[in-house]
């Protein structure tokens, strides 16, 4: 819901190290979503161009790696997917998972001219 | 040429945050997050919180609105130190906004700051203000179902309230439902029953607020 706010920090963050860098143009995004965060794809590619359209990011290809919610029950060890995030571990029961992945929303690296 | 970055989106907001929390400890202030959707009674436990301790504690609230100063002005006029934030659109209280609105109160006076976020179940769960507990209200009218439609902010909080238990009976709502899917998602949340209305359940809720905050 708040994807205007998000795409500024990324616009931020890019533009950022790409003139640490010296770049020209930012040709490419490489951005990491987990499923958990609720933040929606298409909803950034739609800002962007309104937001980035100045800017040496106009023309940049936004990439979005999806990762899955992922839990590991603390005893056992097992890792699986968690349906309707319901952390019981699926194979020996246990009450104690801990989330490994699904939460991360991170600018993964830009590719630059 | 290809630059690693590794820079997460709400990094900027959990280093202002991480400078929030910092004025809170040296302040010596509990910070209380309180999170729901429009209309589930934030503002009533506020009141209710503040009247069940104001002897024991001295507490400030911080009301984050997007627009308005209508619940502001029902605790200025219990004399409650309290200051407006408006959001402008904003779906959510971010760290910066949290941290201009400090100034505005007395934090070495206080013990208890509650702070009042935009009425919301999605967004205020990503953005950390710096607080020492998350709390989340869901009242029985909004139905039993929430937690796995909005699965962030459930499996996010220190405390779900369930607030306007005088309410049950009246449609589907099923306390044990909710419990069973929250406690699934998050294990250590702690959970109230209780209604504002009436001031059944309240007793629980405000002891346990009040033992968080002298045992920090």
């Amino acid at each position: 819901m708040h994807e205007l706010s998000v795409t500024e920090n990324i616009i931020d963050i890019c533009l950022r190290h790409a003139r640490n860098h010296g770049a020209r143009r930012i040709v490419r995004i490489n951005l990491v979503l987990g499923e958990l965060t609720g933040i929606v794809d298409q909803c950034i590619t739609f800002y962007w161009d309104m937001l980035a359209k100045d800017t040496i990011a106009a023309q940049a290809e936004l990439v979005f790696r999806k990762v899955p919610v992922v839990a590991r029950c603390r005893e056992c060890g097992e890792e699986y997917r968690p349906e309707n995030l319901e952390l019981r571990c699926p194979r020996c029961g246990g009450e104690q998972a801990e989330l490994v992945s699904g939460r991360e929303f991170r600018v993964e690296s830009i590719e630059v001219d | 040429m290809e630059i690693e970055v590794l820079e997460g989106v709400f990094d900027a907001n959990e280093e202002i945050a991480r400078k929030n929390r910092e004025r809170f400890l040296e302040a010596g202030v509990f910070v209380m997050n309180l999170m729901a959707s429009p209309g589930a009674g934030k503002t009533s436990l506020v009141m209710r919180t503040v009247e069940g301790l104001r002897d024991r504690l001295s507490i400030g609230v911080i009301e984050g609105d997007i627009a308005s100063r209508v619940d502001a002005e029902k605790l200025k006029a219990a004399g409650v130190p309290v200051v407006q934030i408006n959001t402008g659109g904003a779906c959510h209280l971010d760290a910066n906004m949290v941290s201009m609105a400090l100034p505005h109160l007395d934090l070495s006076r206080l013990d208890l700051l509650i702070i009042e976020n935009v009425g919301n179940l999605v967004c205020p769960a990503e953005f950390q203000l710096g607080e020492d507990l998350k709390v989340m209200m869901l009242s029985v009218a909004e139905g039993d179902d929430k937690p796995l439609k909005y699965p962030l902010m459930f499996s996010q909080a220190h405390v779900l309230v369930i607030n306007k238990t005088d309410l049950l009976g009246m449609g589907d709502f099923d306390p044990q439902v909710v419990r069973k899917t929250v406690t699934g998602m998050n294990p250590d949340i702690v959970i109230f029953e209780l209604s504002c209305r009436t001031g059944d359940g309240l007793e629980a809720w405000t002891s346990y607020l009040h033992d968080r905050v002298r045992c920090r």
